[in-house]
This record gives C-alpha cells, structure tokens and sequence, in this order.
C-alpha cells in the first residue's frame, strides 16, 4: 500500500513537472514581454530595454531554452522569478492566494451545505412540486454562466441600492479604502463586500451539488439497507438521514473536497468582475500583460494544488465508503 | 410521467427480439432510433429544448438576412438607442446594430460548440477504444497522456496561446476540443475492457478482423448511447468555454464579436442600458439551456431507469 501510494505520487510530480515547463515554454515563446516598452514616449532605447529583459529573465533575444534553464533554477532556490515590471512573483502569489481563500471560503462551504440539503430535499420529496422547482432551478442556474449570474447580481443590487437611497449593498473590491480603522472595526464592510460574490459562488457551487446529490439519494433511496432500517423501526427521518444520507453523500464530498481544496486557485469571473485582487484576476492580467514568469508560477501552483485536492480526494472517500475502508 | 408507454416499448422490442414479430402483426417493429426517438419527445423539457434550439438556430442564421443592419456597418444617426422598429435590439456606443451583432455572435458560438463537441467526442471514443481495445504499451501510453492533459489547467492554456490564433477559428476549435475528451476517453476505454471480452468481438478476431475494424463495427456502435450524450454535453461546455474565454478577450476578438464579447462589452453599462446586457446574455442563456434539456432528455431516453427510485 505504501510503496503503490509513493509511485503515485512520484507519478504525480512527474506530471507537475511537465505541466508546468509546458506552460512555461508555451507561455515563454507566445507571450511578449517587450510589448511595454512599444510607444512610449520618448522611445526606450533598445540595449535598456534588454537590460530590463535581462535582468527578470524576460528576453526574447535569449534562445528559450536558456531562459527555461534559468528559471528552473531559480525555482529549485525557491525563487519563482520576477514580474516585468520588477516585481517579485513569489510575494505576489502568497498575497493573492489569501485574497482568494478569503473570497472563496464562505460561497464554497454555503454552496456545498446548500447543494447537499436541497439535492437531498428533493430526492426525499421525488417528482412532486418542490422536486420538480429545485430541479429546474437548478438546472436553469447551471444553463447562466458565472459572469452572466454576478453581472445580473450587480444589476440587482444597483436598483435595490437606488431604491433604498443609500448604498446597502457594495459589490466593488475587498473593502472601503476611504474608511478609517483597522481590519476588526472594518469586519462589516468587508462582509458587505462579501455579500454579492458569495452569492455568486454558492449558487454555481450549489445547483451542480444538488443535482448530484439528488440522483445519489434517488439510487439509495430504494435500497434494501434503508427498508430494512425502517422495517426494524427506525422513524422516516432517522432512516432517511442515518442510513440513507449518509451513503448517498459520498459522491457530493467527493467533489465538496475538490472545490474546498482549490480555493486557493480563485475565481477568474468572480474575481474579476466584483474587482477582488485574487489569483483568478490574476491570471487573467498577466497573461493580458505577458507575464511570463508570473504566468509559468500560476500554472505550477494550479497545478500542484489540483493534484492535491485529487489526492485528497482519495483520502476523504476511504474515510467514508466502508467498503474501500475495510477493503 | 411516461413510464408506461416506455415500458411498453420496452417490452415489445425485447420480445421481438426472441419471437419475432408474429405478435404484433399490425405494427412493424420500431428500430432502435425509433425507440430512443419516441422516449426522447414525450419528454415535455426534452421537447422544449429541441424546439427551443431549432427557433434559436433559425433565429442566428435568417436574423441577419431579415434584419436591416449589418454588424460591421455602424448607424452614425443612433448611438445607444432603446430596442425600437428599426434597431430591434437597440445600439451600442459606437452606433453598431445589437440584433445584428447578437445574431452575428451567436452563429459563432454556434458553429464553435458544434465543431467542438464533434472533435472532441470523436478524440474521446478513438483514443479510449484504442487505449482499451490494445491494452499493453499503446493503453499504458495514450492513459499517460490524457492524465498529464488533465493535470494542465485548460482554460491557461488555451489563454496562454491567445495571442497565437488570433481570430483564426479553426486553430481555436482544435485547442478547445484538444482539453474536453479526457474524462470520456477514460470512460470509453473502461466500457471497451469489458467489450473486448465479448463473443462477438472474441469471433470477429478470430475470424481474422482486424483491430481498427472491430472498434469501428463492434466496439464503437455499442458506446452509441454513451457517445452521443456526451457531444451534447460537450456543446454546452465547449459554449461556456468560448464565451468566457472571449469575455476576457482570449477567444474571438475585434473586430468580430462573440456573445461573450458583447457581454463583456456591456457588463459595466448593464444598470443604465440594460438592452446592451439582456439580448447578448439572454440568447446565450437560453441557448445552453436548450443544449443541457436536449441532453438531459437524450440520458433519459436511452436509460430510462437512471435517477429514478424503484
């Protein structure tokens, strides 16, 4: 068992590593960072700009395999390059994987509680009214991509604000730059803040759970275990929630677990639309503002944290499938 | 719902298999299709999604030949003007006819989705069956590469080499598609394991069939079910994926348009010129939803017994 999970793992890193130089020899030849330079006025002379270039390991002028060698090692001193601009890659990361777990932390959690009681609501109550509402909800929901979901939330939010006459509800950035204070006196309009891409997270979140979760319950529903639990005199609701939810909520953690373990990977359309400054948004500037460096880390990091979330993956179903358990 | 007129069906196609068609004189047997077609449109959201896909599809190709403005030919006399007679949709900023140019991003994401879903269903079942089918180095290989595949973050990728296709719509759809077969490949080549154990592919090569024939004629056939459901699924995702990618400027770019080119273009105007917002949002909305009822009644129809308590 020991040696089957280490040769999985050096599998795994294998890939990683792959994934990873790929995207940044994709991201090395197709991305051109010397574009900031062009039209400025007065014009940059050419040797500054290679020096610039030079010094981040930006340079198109240096064949892309030496840049590659460079970059490699720097990574294995655990230095992850720097920005065009001289910025440091490894800094910027680590702030906006908190950025992002912030955001992402409270939607993942109310998406995953919300997906599960109400797939297994509506398994519970199958083919009457609140089935057939939850059901085309949330397969409606899951037909509005998330951009178009957080744009129509800003909408709303607008008019309510316009209605009520001041702002009660604000859906751009983090926080109020203009308040005074420190982060605890602020917690309100931080979670004012919170309160629009959070709703966003949880209802993309929430309708893929539910369905799943509903058509697990449904396979369980009419299983030997759970009419033999109510013929030895369990009451409905003890049956249906010890017996029943417990195995039907083996899938639904499967993948709770994967979107819990990737918070860190961000939201790109969340974040860039509410302006959260997290990896999501990320991503999307620097490939915008050819980045190389930045690009390569994020890949490496996504990556990495996929591999992780798989893995732990496997660990969340051992623990609750009996049958891999014991077997 | 229809569950007894699709036990019925059932029935009599499996009896008909044994005993012939002595017993049902009056009526020929229904074909296999027939069967799957039958169950697909008594389906009431199955049938509104087709409907809803056809007017749709009509709507993007014969729009822009009823409608009086061409996407790419501004009006200088009406700058964001409010859906009326003549702009049905409206304008933008820059004077540009919002029905022409919804129309005009629609036929893209159309015929993307479609080009997509083909390709990548099609890399799916060849590269599962194959994998499945030979076993030995040829699966240990092709596994190795849908996992490494799987492990790259697509939508990165595909963002990384933007700048690359630029509106070159034939290189994007081959990226698009070249990141959404890998689940289905691995699916395709666990049901080819079993197949391949069968009496029926077991005589085939013995009688001397070569490899690629079986999976063409015994293999293939068999996962129909399984393969069409998933290019309808794979429509829709490969949708999403173009209108997002597009959105952020990563996809189609100007001067063509996109619907998620027009709605990024209208997303920070969306309180104080709705129009700009709702046309572009709302067809790619109902668009999808045609695609995921479609498929959602096509799983139903070809395994009536899935998600449902016995």
């Amino acid at each position: 068992m020991g040696k089957y999970l280490v040769r999985r793992l050096v599998n795994y890193v294998v890939l990683v590593f792959i994934a990873t130089s790929m995207a940044y020899l994709l991201a090395a030849t197709s991305l051109n960072p010397r574009s900031h330079f062009l039209g400025r006025n007065p014009p940059v002379p050419v040797t500054t700009q290679d020096d610039i270039l030079n010094r981040y390991n930006l340079n198109d002028k240096t064949p892309v395999f030496e840049r590659y060698g460079t970059w490699i090692d720097n990574i294995a001193h655990g230095n992850l390059g720097r920005d065009y601009d001289g910025g440091y890659v490894g800094a910027n990361l680590s702030r906006r994987m908190w950025v992002s777990g912030q955001l992402l932390l409270i939607g993942t959690i109310l998406g995953g509680l919300v997906g599960v009681a109400a797939g297994a609501w509506a398994a519970v109550r199958h083919k009457k009214a609140t089935d057939v509402a939850l059901t085309q909800g949330a397969f409606f929901i899951l037909s509005c991509p998330v951009f178009v979901i957080a744009i129509l939330l800003q909408v709303g939010a607008t008019r309510l604000n316009n209605a009520v006459g001041s702002r009660l509800i604000s859906f751009s950035g983090q926080f109020d730059p203009a308040k005074p204070g420190g982060f605890f006196s602020n917690i309100g309009d931080r979670l004012d803040h919170l309160i629009l891409p959070t709703i966003t997270l949880m209802l993309a979140g929430a309708s893929y759970l539910m369905l799943y979760q509903r058509s697990a319950m449904l396979d369980v529903l009419g299983s030997d275990y759970v009419r033999t639990a109510r013929a030895k005199g369990l009451r409905r609701r003890t049956a249906l929630i010890k017996h029943a939810l417990r195995t039907a909520l083996i899938p639904s953690v499967t993948l709770f677990t994967y979107a819990f373990a990737t918070i860190f990977v961000g939201a790109t359309f969340t974040e860039t639309i509410f302006g959260w400054h997290g990896m999501g948004e990320w991503f999307v500037q620097t490939i915008q503002g050819s980045d190389t460096n930045a690009v390569a880390a994020i890949t490496a990091v996504v990556g990495v944290l996929i591999l992780f979330a798989s893995f732990l993956q496997d660990v969340v179903v051992a623990m609750l499938d009996p049958r891999v358990r014991v077997g | 719902m229809t569950v007894p007129s699709q036990e019925l069906i059932g029935t009599v196609t499996a009896e008909s298999g044994i005993e012939g068609t002595a017993a049902l004189d009056e009526t020929a047997v229904p074909s296999r299709g027939r069967i799957i077609f039958r169950r697909f449109i008594v389906q009431k959201s199955a049938l509104f999604g087709l409907v809803l896909l056809v007017v749709l599809v009509l709507l993007a190709y014969v729009g822009p030949i009823i409608g009086k403005w061409d996407y790419s030919q501004p009006d200088y006399n009406s700058f964001l003007v409010t859906p009326n007679s003549s702009h049905w949709f409206g304008t933008d900023g820059t004077g540009t006819d919002l029905f022409a140019a919804t129309m005009r991003g629609a036929q893209k994401s159309i015929i993307i989705g479609l080009l997509v879903a083909v390709l990548a269903t099609s890399m799916a079942a060849i590269v599962g069956a194959t994998a499945g089918y030979f076993g030995r180095w040829i699966d240990t290989v092709l596994m190795w590469i849908v996992n490494l595949l799987l492990v790259i973050p697509s939508f990165l990728i595909i963002a990384i080499l933007s700048p690359r296709y630029h509106n070159n719509l034939t290189l994007f759809v081959v990226l698009l598609g070249m990141f959404i077969w890998q689940i289905t490949a691995r699916i395709v080549r666990g049901q080819t394991l079993s197949l391949r154990e069968r009496e029926y592919v077991l005589a085939a090569k013995y009688m001397g069939v070569s490899g690629p024939r079986i999976i063409a004629r015994h293999i293939l056939p068999n996962l129909a079910s399984l393969l069409i459901i998933d290019a309808t699924v794979n429509v829709s995702v490969a949708v999403l994926t173009e209108t997002g990618l597009s959105f952020f400027g990563f996809g189609v770019q100007p001067p063509d348009v996109s619907l998620g080119t027009l709605i990024e273009a209208a997303q920070t105007s969306a309180t104080t010129q709705p129009w700009l917002f709702l046309f572009p949002a709302g067809f790619l909305v109902l668009l999808l939803l045609a695609v995921n009822l479609i498929g959602q009644g096509l799983r139903d129809a070809f395994d009536p017994s899935a998600g449902v308590a016995v």
